[in-house]
């Protein structure tokens, strides 16, 4: 085979890999890449973690892989001017160095790790100057409930807040489980029947996030998503007068109805809730004999 | 009737059409496979060579063959999956509905797991350790062949919906609950997926036993645990890992069964049910599954890498230590599947930094590969190929793997197409190239004649664009908010379609390579003659395997070889004194071999267990009692057997010693 049809062979893929991380950067300057493109406070910090673990490692394995070409180049048969030491095995020195170097970036990483879990637990109350408002979040099959325990309102498959004040989503499931996540805003804990999880997010600016559960559940599964927007206060208060002058109250009838399966389910308002609504959908599973 | 049948009724035999077509080609396969056996008359060689064998070698073999058909099973599952994710997009729905497409990807991976990647290496991990050990069977040769029944049974139930009727789960690969439980899955789909990963996980239990007591127990002569050869070494901290994970698997797959069989209550949502304690229970087991599979690969590489640098294998200690650590935190990260369930951020970052630690003494494997081929002298053969393409991609993906290993970062990509990418990456980029490299590396050692080099080469690099191809846009549609198993999207996700396209485009390629898989083996026994090695040691090995010619006679190794040091067969051949068992200068001397019979036993234990298996899944009593009874009864019979082994004579030995080509 000759040397040129070779270099052919070994360029190929060098290309195709450039090509690939070039599409990568294409997308991601189009904002289409909504992990890269956070608009909360927590999303933001999620990013960050991401890109800075990445290029972390990166400052091993980009040198890993020239060493490893300039090796598989240098001792070739093929072309053989290296010197062959078939019988070295063994170096105490360069051990040493071998398990320092990844040791020092994973000792690096741990301590990013614990900090940054610390800092993105799900469970903390964000800072800021402004009352956070509570959600309470039921994942039914197939759609999302979204409960507003303090405005008295809930909606279906929609939710909307006012930007820069925390948001306390309280999730549960009334249905197997479920993932919530809003990636521009952070994610991303289980609702799970029977339970409250916790996740706290802050939008740092207004618009429209697409949100959905991540967690097989059922011939549904690709219609558990929801819209998230994000408003001005004023915008919010409107909108939660707007909800209540309609008359159309969540009975807990409604709610057994709702409860059932059902697809393409289309956004809906309720002006009001039965109070403890979502603490009784928890309590359905607590009780010792169920529905 | 329900006596007679249980659940079983006409209604649940196969009407639609993914099912009639899978029975049909199900059915005209064992009916071509029956009229070949029969226009050949093979049926006493096959059963008497083959089916009932206790040589691991040929074990060995039969695992292989059956990985290799489960991984067209597999394959044709991906495609499928990537043809609906490719179409259903907007208005259209696709050609699959929701509960198809989940029933094909929980298969796909059910089966690419249990039956293909496991089912390769426990192949190769028959075949090879005896002969690297220098030893002439595994510890238990009757387990041997059960614990390859049962793998067959299982593959055989995982694939009976297509048959007998029913669904097949439409879970995920793990079936969580309280999805699984009877409350949101009343089909029989979920209890399929139990039974066949039930039965296939037993007889990986069993099987790893046997390697685990072979390795510790069968050494040959001075072979002390720091000379056992990597491959074996690596295997031996796989089958501890085995021993210890599978029983998790097997109680959480009991329970859940009993939820789902008597109306227990262990993982439902209700009735004091805890669904958290199954995902845990099963991570706990899916964990160090993931590195069963995994560091075998990395002991094939370790004896690709030395052979084919013409060099020692580079700080061999360390990689010993590297496998121990691996196998050791395997079982402390499970967590790391469910940090998003919501413990504690002490919980949650501690399984986070665990996760990380493994990444030190993985890239420390790397660097010690690196060092090996440092002042080597390379063949760039397609197992090397296999090696270097492994590198690149596992190295990559276990960078993605640190990151979803942040609790942070896997907040925001946890379940995503960034997941699936990832754990592609390790699975076919590590596990699968391993066992390509081991398949190419050994084949050899098992047929006397070498694969045809270039269109391996050709297949090497048809898998490795496919899979780039493949898989980076998953990374990216992960990054652009895809979730997996979605079988459906809508026209607003901008670029989603293209993608999964692409990836799909991938995957032809991926099968393109897969045919001049097919191709090069079909080619290589045409050209056998060209292709000939009659030394027993093609590459210029340097571990015991080496030593006996190919393919090996049946007792591996006439006189068992003195082990010194730890390329032992590097050793004998640069001794080659005078006074070497394996010089033939001298005529050897030969004792009687006492080897195991063959046996049928381990064929009715698995079908007894697979009719229980059957009968549980859909209810049917008798059936049940018949199979469990079956089993016992067989194994009591087979504990009054006394007469399990027979002698090879010192001249037949002789003889059978003569008649060999070769001999080193």
């Amino acid at each position: 085979m000759d040397i040129k049809y070779k270099k052919y062979k070994i360029i190929l893929p060098i290309a195709l890999s450039f090509a690939l991380v070039a599409l990568f950067f294409v997308l991601a300057s189009q904002g289409n890449m909504q992990v890269f493109n956070p608009k909360g406070v927590i999303a933001l910090k999620e990013r960050n973690l991401l890109v800075l673990a990445t290029l972390l490692m990166m400052t091993v394995i980009v040198p890993v892989f020239g060493i490893t070409a300039y090796i598989v180049w240098k001792y070739r048969e093929n072309h053989f001017r290296g010197d062959h030491h078939p019988d070295w095995d063994r170096s105490s020195l360069l051990a040493a160095v071998l398990w320092f170097i990844p040791s020092v970036i994973i000792a690096i990483i741990s301590v990013m790790i614990w900090q940054s879990t610390h800092d993105l637990d799900p469970y903390k109350s964000l800072e800021s100057h402004a009352e956070p408002i509570t959600i309470q979040v039921v994942a039914l099959n197939w759609k999302w409930l979204f409960i507003y325990p303090e405005q008295g309102i809930a909606t279906i498959n929609f939710v909307e807040f006012p930007k820069h004040i925390p948001v306390k989503f309280e999730l549960t499931a009334d249905a197997p489980m479920n993932t919530f996540i809003i990636p521009q805003l952070g994610g991303q804990v289980y609702a799970m029947a029977g339970m409250k999880n916790q996740l706290h997010l802050m939008a740092s600016e207004a618009g429209t996030f697409s949100g959905f559960s991540t967690e097989i559940n059922g011939k549904g599964y690709s219609q558990m998503r929801f819209v998230a927007q994000s408003v001005s206060d004023k915008e919010f208060a409107d909108w939660v007068d707007s909800v209540k002058s309609k008359k159309n109250p969540l009975t807990s009838d409604v709610y057994n109805t709702l409860a059932k399966d059902s697809l393409d389910n289309p956004v809906s308002y309720y002006s009001s809730t039965e109070p403890n609504l979502f603490h009784n959908i928890i309590m359905k599973f607590m009780a010792p004999v169920s529905n | 009737m329900s006596i007679l049948f249980g659940k079983l009724t006409l209604a649940a035999l196969p009407h639609e059409w993914f099912t009639i077509a899978g029975s049909l080609s199900l059915v005209l396969g064992a009916l071509g496979v029956i009229l070949l056996l029969a226009y050949f008359k093979r049926w006493k060689w096959l059963w008497t060579q083959w089916l009932t064998s206790t040589d691991p070698k040929k074990i060995g073999i039969m695992y292989i063959v059956v990985a290799s058909a489960m991984l067209v099973r597999g394959a044709l599952d991906a495609g499928m999956i990537w043809l609906q994710q490719s179409l259903s997009v907007g208005a259209s729905q696709g050609y699959l509905s929701p509960e198809h497409f989940q029933q094909i990807f929980t298969a796909h991976g059910s089966i690419m797991i249990f039956f293909v990647t496991m089912g390769f290496l426990f192949g190769i991990m028959n075949y090879i350790i005896p002969l690297q050990i220098g030893a002439r069977d595994v510890a238990f040769p009757l387990l041997n062949t059960l614990s390859f029944w049962l793998y067959v049974a299982g593959a055989i139930l995982i694939n009976t919906f297509f048959i007998f009727g029913g669904e097949f789960a439409a879970t995920g690969w793990l079936a969580m609950p309280p999805l699984s439980e009877l409350a949101y899955s009343p089909g029989t789909g979920v209890d399929y997926w139990i039974w066949s990963l039930q039965i296939s996980g037993l007889g990986s239990l069993l099987g790893g036993v046997n390697l685990l007591v072979t390795i510790l127990k069968m050494r040959a002569p001075g072979m002390t645990l720091m000379k056992i050869p990597m491959f074996t070494w690596t295997s031996l901290c796989s089958m501890a890992l085995v021993v210890s994970a599978f029983p998790t698997l097997t109680i959480a797959l009991l329970l859940l069964s009993l939820d789902r069989t008597f109306g227990m209550h262990f993982f439902t949502s209700s009735f004091g049910g805890n669904p958290m304690m199954y995902v845990n229970l099963i991570w706990s087991w899916g964990h160090p599954e993931v590195y069963i599979l995994m560091i075998p690969a990395f002991g094939i590489y370790s004896e690709v890498v030395s052979v084919f640098s013409q060099k020692r294998l580079f700080g061999h200690t360390s990689l010993v230590v590297a496998s121990i650590i691996i196998t050791l935190l395997s079982m402390l990260v499970w967590a790391h599947h469910f940090f998003t369930m919501g413990a504690g951020a002490n919980v949650n970052a501690f399984f986070g930094i665990m996760t990380g630690i493994i990444a030190i003494p993985t890239a420390v494997q790397i660097f010690n590969w690196l060092a090996t081929m440092f002042r080597g002298k390379i063949i760039l053969h397609s197992a090397m190929y296999w090696f270097l393409g492994f590198v690149f991609t596992f190295t990559l993906g276990g960078m993605a793997g640190v990151l979803l290993g942040i609790p942070g970062v896997d907040f925001a990509l946890h379940n995503s197409l960034f997941l699936v990418a990832h754990f592609h990456t390790m699975v076919i980029g590590g596990a699968l190239f391993g066992i390509f490299a081991g398949i190419t590396y050994w084949f050899p050692k098992v047929t006397g004649f070498k694969l045809h080099e270039t269109l391996g080469k050709y297949a090497f690099w048809s898998w490795v664009i496919g899979f780039l191809v493949s898989f980076t846009p998953l990374y990216i549609l992960g990054f652009m908010g895809a979730s997996r198993r979605l079988d459906h999207y809508d026209a607003s996700q901008i670029g989603w379609q293209g993608l999964f396209i692409v990836a799909g485009f991938g995957f032809v390629i991926i099968c393109f390579g897969a045919a001049l898989q097919i191709l090069q083996i079909v080619v290589s026994i045409k050209q056998r003659k060209e292709n000939r090695d009659s030394t027993g040691d093609p590459w210029n090995g340097r571990t015991l395997e080496w030593a006996t010619s190919s393919p090996p006679p049946i007792y591996n190794f006439a006189i068992i070889p003195e082990v010194t040091t730890r390329d032992a067969f590097w050793e004998i051949k640069s001794r080659q004194s005078s006074n070497s068992p394996l010089n033939k200068s001298i005529p050897p001397q030969y004792n009687d071999i006492e080897m195991p019979k063959n046996t049928a036993m381990g064929i009715y234990i698995s079908g007894f267990i697979f009719l229980f298996g059957f009968a549980m899944i859909w209810h049917i009593v008798w059936l049940a009692v018949l199979g469990l009874v079956g089993a016992v009864i067989c194994v009591i019979v087979r504990s009054f057997d006394e007469e399990t082994e027979y002698i090879i004579p010192a001249s037949e030995v002789a003889k059978m010693e003569a008649g060999r080509a070769n001999y080193v």
